[in-house]
């Protein structure tokens, strides 16, 4: 049973990677349809927790259920849906600890080493930002989540050790002695805002 | 611009964490776990499930409905690429003093078009994302923070965004 969990669990997981990848090169000239528009607004507060969800959404939009599942693969694989999931609160799971690790890498080599970390399981967020020197001059962002202090300070060292090779290593003041660091974890004391993003009607 | 200021609700991280976690079932760790990663999109997607796992739709049905309603799960469904339901984002940072922290959190919070905004511990100490209709609004409303703050605004949208394959397992 494990084994066929695991299974599905690699092979949805290989699938939406194909997908994103697609996505990524297609989804700038992607413009919404209507019925795309109204599927998102059905959906984008969650799919229903019923026998047949997408019969319920195929009623409401007025068309039927396989053009309900048709329209979903097709936002998949151009990548307007990311996937259809589920996603638990972290402070619930026990998940209390969060880190926004940042680094100053190569930007020859950003790419490539931006997409393995995003592999990491630990990663929530990975995105490549412009650097405004010499206040920022980080480069690379992943997001890291942990159930203790430790275990995120750990999944810190092991992004380091993936990104040792291409760190920079900045000396912005030598007349001074001051050394840019080459990366930092930035955890968070509060949440002072938490709204979601929606699609307006 | 800016909505009428709500207070700003600061929750303290370190008072919740103690009480926030919650006890799972067997069925509820292995639903979370599995279904972290996706659902299948077919017309029975529950009956699907429950097949892998060996239990019952039903059963199924009724353990995500309450870990729903319970918010153990924020969300269950389509997760939409945010560009594609046509907005325009960033991520944004002040350096805040810290005599002014409070007074500048309501300032920013204010804005209607602030959707998540963290405390962090940097010089660079209040991170927060900015979504709008376009990419001129963002600007407009950067625009607006630094007059309202008097402070820099460091702006860094993405340039690129990787895919990730968080697994948070129970």
């Amino acid at each position: 049973m494990v084994k066929t969990f695991a299974a599905t669990a690699a092979y949805l997981n290989i699938t939406f990677k194909r997908v994103y990848i697609m996505s990524s090169i297609t989804q700038e000239q992607d413009k919404l349809t209507d019925q795309e528009r109204q599927y998102i607004l059905l959906t984008q507060n969650g799919l229903p927790i019923i026998q047949e969800p997408y019969h319920a959404i195929a009623e409401q939009m007025n068309i039927s259920v396989e053009q309900v599942l048709s329209l979903t693969k097709s936002m998949q694989e151009r990548g307007i849906i990311r996937r259809i999931a589920a996603v638990p609160n972290h402070y619930k799971l026990g998940y209390q600890f969060n880190g926004m690790t940042v680094w100053d890498i190569d930007d020859e080599q950003a790419e490539k080493f931006g997409d393995a970390v995003g592999q990491l399981p630990f990663v929530s967020h990975c995105y490549l930002r412009p650097r405004f020197l010499p206040e920022w001059n980080y480069n690379l962002f992943a997001m890291v989540h942990g159930k203790t202090e430790e275990s995120i300070a750990k999944y810190r060292g092991q992004i380091k050790e993936l990104l040792k090779e291409v760190l920079v290593t900045r000396n912005h003041d030598s007349s001074q002695n001051i050394i840019t660091k080459s990366n930092d974890m930035l955890t968070s004391t509060a949440i002072l805002k938490k709204t979601g993003l929606r699609l307006k009607k | 611009m800016d909505n009428s200021s709500s207070p700003s609700k600061t929750a303290n991280l370190s008072k919740s964490r103690k009480c926030q976690t919650v006890e799972l079932s067997a069925l509820e760790k292995q639903l979370i776990n599995l279904l972290q990663h996706g659902l299948p999109v077919c017309e029975r997607p529950f009956a699907q499930i429950a097949k892998e796992i060996s239990s019952t739709e039903q059963d199924v049905i009724a353990c995500l409905t309450k870990l729903r309603s319970e918010k153990v799960l924020t969300r269950f469904g389509p997760m939409f690429d945010a560009a594609s339901l046509g907005g325009a984002f960033t991520l944004a940072a002040l350096a805040v003093p810290e005599a002014d922290f409070d007074f500048v959190t309501e300032q920013v919070n204010s804005f209607e078009q602030i959707a998540h905004n963290y405390r962090r511990d940097h010089d660079f100490n209040m991170w927060f994302v900015i979504a709008t209709e376009s990419t001129e609004e963002i600007e407009k409303v950067v625009q607006a923070i630094e007059s309202k703050t008097g402070l820099k605004v460091l702006n860094v949208p993405k340039l690129k965004e990787f895919y990730v394959s968080l697994y948070l397992p129970v």
